[in-house]
């Protein structure tokens, strides 16, 4: 039978297992929305269409699963170029559908026109410019399939409008092989032993995860081999998750905003072994006095990252759960080593680190601390939460003072750092855990990026919670102008936020004002317990800074401390 | 230091743009850039020629390899291989100086491929230095158009 390429789309999403779509219709994708309510496929209306992309991203993010979104052309299809530029900073799994002109008029300034496919070329994985609707199918598997593997990312195909009304027979193609296209996920034993004898010998061996653990569910066995072999474990933001944030050997995150603990262990380990992470500039600092003592093992499923920032001893290409499975047999060849007295002394230094100069604040009379919110957030919901956040201050301190024991538990923008990202990332975990608690940290100043999508979250009851550390500021900038730009507080004092509580209700969402610190936790409480979503506002302290801080440029050593 | 890389990719719309936006994006340099058909229906291939540092030749190979259009990546710099670039060029040539280019083109075996009573119009191929020195060479006589192919390069079949 012959099908239309718009049913050819939504067969396909089906036969892909997709649920759930977030999307914003248009003229040039009027008749794949004409076809939705025939699919087994749930359509979330958004606001805007970077909504849509958030959404999609925080979907994938929460559960592993691909994302899908679905815009029209022109405009419909720029809005999405800044959530497209998050999902690839941090590898996340999704595939864009855009409506396009009629092929015809492709290349006449048509109205909303505009050459998605060219300007998405350097933040997609890849994309596509369907011209036929007989390769519309394979098109679509090639992009599920780029998508979700080797080191996964956005992908998106564009799609014509008289591409999805002409009609072909339907061929879902069961398979898929790309000449181009072959992710290598098997480590290279050689180099896995060769790694393994390295922390053998090392005295002070250290663990850097980063996302690529928590994208290749690595966490458990990574986890496992930390505590074996009694190795103390640090973490980037987006890696945060992938190792218990109580666990003994935990030291938390490093670099900019990291630990004392972290980055001091960073400075003084002598192997160090880097799993699912880049070397970003906001983790290493200045990158030739990053881990100066040590040899490095790079384990990445991308070749690109290795050797792009920082040189290293042992690169490993690979899965990181491949990896460090192998690194596990590896290890165990190793003669007997009593690896917990071996690493005695070390743990005792990380340790001491840790309590010598924990994550700390003052509490202060008459200000609530953001990180007194952020702490409660923990404890009332005992880090059974899945947590986003926006971009800036809010961001660091949710970072560290929520604590992250399972993978997935923490959407945020870290690559891009894309402020407005936080709330529509959580409408998307909120659709695919409907029954979990979502939260999102966000700022005065970032919320009101994508604050439309209040209408989104009520439409289709997602009782997402939003709390937003609300400092009058836009905080991180404040915070370096203060630091390194003589106070010049130029266009970074918000004098005129709408009234939050009032908005939340206008929207039909519950609002909630908190400014006295003792109203922290019942209002909190009363809020997380709300069927309805909710803003709750705190009035912390204007000028809270978030220590430890690295300038940027400076070693890891030279943290600005509280 | 100058290296030759062969990229095979597959020929469809926006691999140039893949490869050009790769360079300008990251802050590669790109020397030259030859595409043309291969004898594989659907498939080209592209002789960049780049230079910079060994770390930053690495990163571009690596980057390239990653383009999901991308076949195979080869630096030839590595390998024996011959590589040929030609020239056009048209150049003064009037009575008084007409046997002197001549000689010259003879020496560098030229083709003359078309001719006025001013002009010569040379057609010269060769490596990358062959071609500079015939450049210089003949400058002082005045090159009025200058037209010039990018690198082609193929790698040695004895590799001694």
């Amino acid at each position: 039978m012959e099908l239309t390429g718009a049913q050819i789309l939504l067969e396909s999403l089906k036969r892909e297992g997709v649920k759930h779509i977030f999307g914003f219709p248009g003229g040039a994708v009027i008749d794949i929305y004409h076809q939705i309510p025939n699919y087994p496929i749930q359509h979330f209306l958004v606001r805007h269409e970077q909504g849509a992309v958030h959404a999609a991203d925080g979907y994938a993010r929460s559960t592993g699963k691909t994302g899908v979104c679905l815009v029209t052309s022109g405009p419909g299809a720029t809005n999405t170029v800044t959530g497209i530029a998050t999902a690839y900073m941090d590898s996340i799994p999704i595939v864009i559908f855009t409506g396009q002109v009629p092929t015809p008029l492709i290349g006449n300034d048509a109205f909303q026109e505009v050459d998605i496919v060219g300007i998405t070329r350097p933040c997609t994985k890849h994309n596509y410019l369907v011209k036929d609707v007989k390769s519309l199918a394979k098109t679509i598997k090639e992009a599920f399939y780029i998508a979700s593997t080797g080191r996964p990312g956005p992908v998106l195909v564009d799609l014509p409008k008289d591409v999805m009304q002409a009609k072909t027979t339907y061929d879902y193609p069961e398979t898929i092989s790309m000449r181009s296209y072959n992710p290598n996920y098997i480590p290279n034993r050689k180099q896995v032993k060769k790694a393994a004898r390295m922390i053998s010998k090392a005295e002070r061996p250290l663990i850097y995860a980063g996302g690529g653990v928590i994208s290749s569910q690595a966490g458990e066995v990574m986890s496992r081999l930390a505590r074996r072999h009694s190795i103390p474990v640090t973490a980037t933001l987006m890696g945060l998750g992938s190792f218990p944030g109580n666990d003994p050997l935990w030291l938390g995150m490093l670099g900019m905003h990291g630990t004392y603990a972290a980055n001091m262990a960073v400075n003084n380990c002598d192997v160090l072994l880097s799993v699912g992470a880049r070397f970003d500039d906001r983790v290493t600092g200045k990158v030739n006095t990053f881990a100066p003592r040590a040899k490095i093992i790079h384990i990445d499923i991308d070749p690109t990252s290795i050797r792009k920032n920082v040189s290293v001893h042992v690169p490993i290409v690979s899965d990181c759960l491949n990896a460090l499975e192998a690194m596990e047999e590896e290890l165990d060849a190793v003669a007997d080593v009593d690896w917990q007295t071996k690493h005695d002394d070390w743990i005792k230094t990380t340790t001491g680190w840790s309590t010598e100069h924990p994550l700390r604040y003052d509490q202060v009379k008459g200000y609530i601390k953001p990180q007194y919110v952020v702490e409660k957030i923990y404890e009332i919901t005992k880090g059974d939460a899945i947590i986003s956040t926006e971009v800036g201050q809010n961001q660091m301190w949710a970072a560290q003072f929520f604590r992250y024991h399972k993978p997935r538990t923490l959407l945020t923008s870290g690559g891009l750092g894309t402020m407005g990202y936080g709330f529509p990332a959580a409408i998307g975990a909120q659709v695919a855990h409907p029954d979990k608690l979502v939260i999102d940290i966000a700022g005065d100043g970032s919320i009101q990026m994508n604050i439309q999508e209040m209408a989104t979250a009520v439409s289709y009851k997602l009782p997402v919670k939003i709390v937003i550390l609300n400092n009058g500021y836009l905080g991180m900038v404040r915070q370096w102008q203060e630091l390194f730009y003589n106070k010049n507080y130029c266009a970074t004092c918000l004098h005129l936020n709408p009234d939050f509580v009032r908005l939340a209700q206008a929207f039909g969402a519950e609002g909630f004002l908190v400014e006295k610190t003792e109203d922290v936790v019942p209002v909190l409480t009363r809020a997380f317990s709300s069927p309805l979503p909710c803003i709750v506002d705190v009035r912390v302290e204007p000028e809270e800074n978030v220590y430890p801080m690295v300038p940027a440029g400076a070693s890891l050593t030279e943290m600005l401390l509280v | 230091m100058r290296h030759v890389l062969s990229v095979l990719v597959e020929n469809e719309p926006g691999v140039l743009s893949r490869v050009a936006g790769l360079f300008s994006g990251r802050g590669f340099n790109i020397d030259s850039l030859n595409v043309g058909p291969t004898l594989e229906p659907g498939v080209s291939l592209m002789t960049i020629t780049t230079f910079g540092e060994e770390q930053i030749i690495e990163q571009i190979v690596k980057q390239l390899r990653k383009v999901v259009s991308v076949i195979k990546v080869v630096d030839l710099t590595d390998l024996r291989s011959v590589e040929r670039e030609m020239v056009l060029m048209k150049v003064n040539a009037d009575d008084a100086k007409r046997a002197e280019i001549l000689r010259v083109a003879d020496i560098f075996r030229c083709k003359v491929v078309d001719v006025s009573p001013d002009e010569l119009t040379l057609e010269v191929t060769g490596d990358h230095g062959k071609i500079q020195a015939i450049v210089s060479l003949l400058q002082r006589f005045g090159i009025k158009e200058f037209a010039r192919t990018g690198t082609v390069a193929l790698r040695r079949s004895m590799q001694l």
